[in-house]
């Protein structure tokens, strides 16, 4: 509902600046019809594991302040207290620092998955979770390939939690807060503008990055991007997934649920017609 | 309707018709049998940990984790009680489709065991729900999920349990003496079994197709986008096995309900029954192969989930089948009883390896479900086997229908 209200607001900003402006109303909306997506760009060679992306996000949510040190082999996780967490790892090209968070996938598939349309990718990018439509079945869960969703098991009113890109602050034109309190590390833009910086970076410094950008093509592409000295699967990542978009796995079934709801019945209707004939005296009804 | 059904059964009995409900909610003969004995305790303890549930939380009685959201309830409740309910699909097939009129006098019994296992086992779904208040959100329409498997099951879910009980009604009518309400809901069989049949094909690989999206978490043995359309077959030799077993059960407990010909013509029906199991496991098996080889997994075979996989195709698909035909040549009732038990825990085996033992395999902490978990489940089977029991004692399920039904005719 949220939203609504969002939106309608920025519709009134909007339509405000074009009567002030007095430029064509046509022009602003058919830029507004164009939004991309937002995305954030990681970089682990820039990463220091100050953890101020955690704090921030902690602060700006409402979260327990993350106190537990890093350790290389110690593997945190993000959970309900923590959507944001920076890991340590000993990798082939020295120590290595890595975030974890919702992906923001380009076509999520717990949005997909979604039977109320709870988990929902927004227009301007992030994968938002809205509380009155939920009905907790955590079928997110089971389908997310991240494992993103958390859900709250000791709560007689469960939420869903997980990152949201600070949706809230991005509405408003502001930058996500772990991006706003990192340095370099993490930052924040379109996804087209974060791809082409990523390439950049790759061909400028071949030697300080391995040459894959995760999320570019995982999953059917990411709305979180990154960039690593040394290959993902030693910094804790998934990387058998799949490069198209997990909702495509079930289109199939989907796709042909009409076709067998339109033609099955007729076929059945057709058999017992045909199996009719044989007996004048009708005793279907028992 | 209402009025007719009231006007009615006052005619029959000559009593109104409250009175004559509360005279059937009372307990008919003995009630210390050993059943009760060992249900009743189980329904008890299972209705307080659900209010436990409700209070404190789904952690609070589940060992369910982050990474493995869907347990036991989902995994046994749903996914494999909805594959035992199959049979009601299959039969009104048989029956109302293609006149296959030697199986009529089980199709009420069946259509009865389908109906409660999806009002029991679906039921079960509102247990696991963390915001169960919500789950008519994706009803009545202020957010449609429609690019959801589960929207879609859910939706069938709930319009085959009407079908379902319009197949039902006609005995309910009879039961309560409605004989205007039996006529129009007798003719509305026939939609209803179209329309049944078509959701259940939909739903039964629907819960299959639940599974597609979570592609690197279900072990490759079980995982294939074949897994909608095994799950449609197998749960044709399910239902068929559950009838047989039920069948089985309901002839020594109800005898005295069942008719001397009816009693003859069981044999018959067993046999029956056994060659089209035969029939559509030997399809599943085939199809299985096909997958197999289709996905090239063959290192994975000499791996202890891959023994285990052997396990469930030989031991539980292939056996029985090979049972099943043994049985129908040899008209052998006591190894169609065996074949249909061991095909109903291959069917367990089967829908909880792919939900919850070979899902997360490679996780750290596995899942295993808690006793409370269990116990739960145990109190929603046996509570529905009260209401079947119930209904089976008043209705015209097994018996004759009243005379006035043939006469009519």
């Amino acid at each position: 509902m949220s939203i609504d209200r969002r939106n309608f607001l920025k519709t009134l900003g909007v339509a405000g600046l074009t009567l002030a402006v007095g430029k064509g109303f046509g022009t602003e909306n058919k830029q507004g019809e164009e939004t991309e997506f937002q995305a954030m760009l990681y970089d682990s060679t820039m990463c220091v594991g100050c953890r101020g992306c955690e704090k921030a996000c902690a602060k700006a949510h409402g979260l327990p302040e993350p106190l537990d040190e890093l350790e290389v082999g110690v593997l945190r996780k993000t959970s309900e207290q923590r959507r944001n967490v920076i890991n340590k790892f000993d990798t082939s090209a020295g120590e290595v620092y890595a975030r974890n968070a919702c992906m923001h996938c380009n076509e999520p598939a717990c949005a997909a998955a979604c039977l109320t349309q709870a988990m929902y990718k927004t227009k301007e990018g992030p994968v938002i979770w809205r509380e009155d439509k939920c009905m907790g079945c955590r079928y997110c869960m089971v389908s997310c390939p991240f494992d993103v969703p958390k859900f709250e098991y000791h709560s007689a009113n469960p939420r869903i939690l997980k990152c949201d890109m600070c949706y809230d602050r991005i509405v408003k034109g502001e930058i996500p807060a772990c991006a706003a309190a990192c340095g370099d590390a993490l930052i924040f833009g379109t996804r087209r503008e974060l791809l082409a910086e990523a390439r950049k970076r790759i061909v400028e410094n071949p030697k300080d990055y391995i040459d894959h950008i995760y999320g570019e093509k995982e999953a059917g592409g990411t709305g979180v991007l990154f960039l690593s000295p040394a290959p993902y699967n030693e910094i804790g990542f998934k990387t058998g997934l799949q490069n198209t978009s997990y909702p495509e796995l079930s289109k199939g079934f989907l796709y042909s649920v009409p076709s067998v709801f339109v033609l099955l019945p007729v076929l059945l209707l057709g058999i017992h017609e045909a199996t009719k004939i044989n007996r004048p005296k009708e005793e279907e009804n028992e | 309707m209402n009025n007719t059904v009231a006007a009615t059964a006052r005619d029959n009995d000559g009593r109104p018709v409250w009175r004559f409900l509360l005279d059937e909610l009372k307990p008919k003969g003995k009630w210390l049998t050993p059943f009760n004995i060992i249900s009743i305790p189980v329904i008890l303890l299972g209705f307080a940990l659900i209010v436990i549930r409700f209070w404190k939380g789904i952690g609070a009685i589940t060992n369910l984790t982050q990474e493995i959201p869907w347990g036991l309830w989902i995994g046994f409740d749903v996914v494999t009680g909805v594959a035992f309910a199959g049979g009601a699909y299959v039969l009104t097939f048989m029956v109302y489709i293609l006149k296959m009129d030697k199986y009529h006098s089980i199709v009420r019994i069946t259509v009865l065991n389908g109906f409660l296992a999806y009002v029991f086992y679906a039921g079960a779904l509102l247990l696991d729900l963390g915001r169960p208040w919500n789950v008519i959100n994706p009803i009545i329409g202020n957010s449609f999920g429609t690019s959801s498997v589960l929207f879609l099951v859910a939706w069938h879910f709930m319009l085959y349990m009407i079908a379902e009980l319009i197949e039902f009604s006609p005995a309910i009518a009879e039961w309560l003496g409605a004989r205007r309400a039996r006529k129009i809901l007798s003719a509305m069989t026939m939609g209803a079994v179209i329309f049944g049949i078509t959701l259940s094909t939909l739903h039964q690989s629907g819960l299959g197709a639940l599974y597609l999206m979570a592609k690197d978490k279900i072990h490759p043995l079980w995982y294939s986008e074949f897994i909608p359309i095994l799950f449609l077959v197998s749960s044709v030799f399910a239902g068929l096995s559950m009838v047989i077993f039920e069948g089985s059960i309901s002839h020594r407990v109800f005898f005295r309900q069942i008719s001397e010909e009816n009693h003859k013509a069981e044999k018959g029906i067993l046999k029956g029954l056994s060659k089209i199991c035969a029939g559509a496991m030997f399809a599943y098996f085939f199809l299985q192969v096909l997958v197999f080889i289709h996905d090239k997994n063959w290192n994975l075979l000499n791996t202890p989930m891959g023994y285990w996989f052997l396990v469930e195709m030989i031991g539980f698909v292939l056996l029985p089948m090979i049972l099943f035909i043994y049985s129908y040549r040899n008209s052998n009732i006591l190894m169609v009883r065996i074949a249909a038990i061991l095909t109903m825990l291959g069917i367990i085996i089967n829908r909880l390896n792919v939900t919850v033992i070979g899902f997360r395999w490679d996780a750290s902490v596995h899942y295993v479900p808690s006793w409370m978990e269990i116990v739960v489940t145990l109190a929603v089977i046996f509570t529905e086997i009260w209401i079947f029991r119930w209904v089976i004692n008043r209705m015209p399920v097994l018996r004759e229908s009243p005379s006035w039904v043939r006469e009519e005719k």
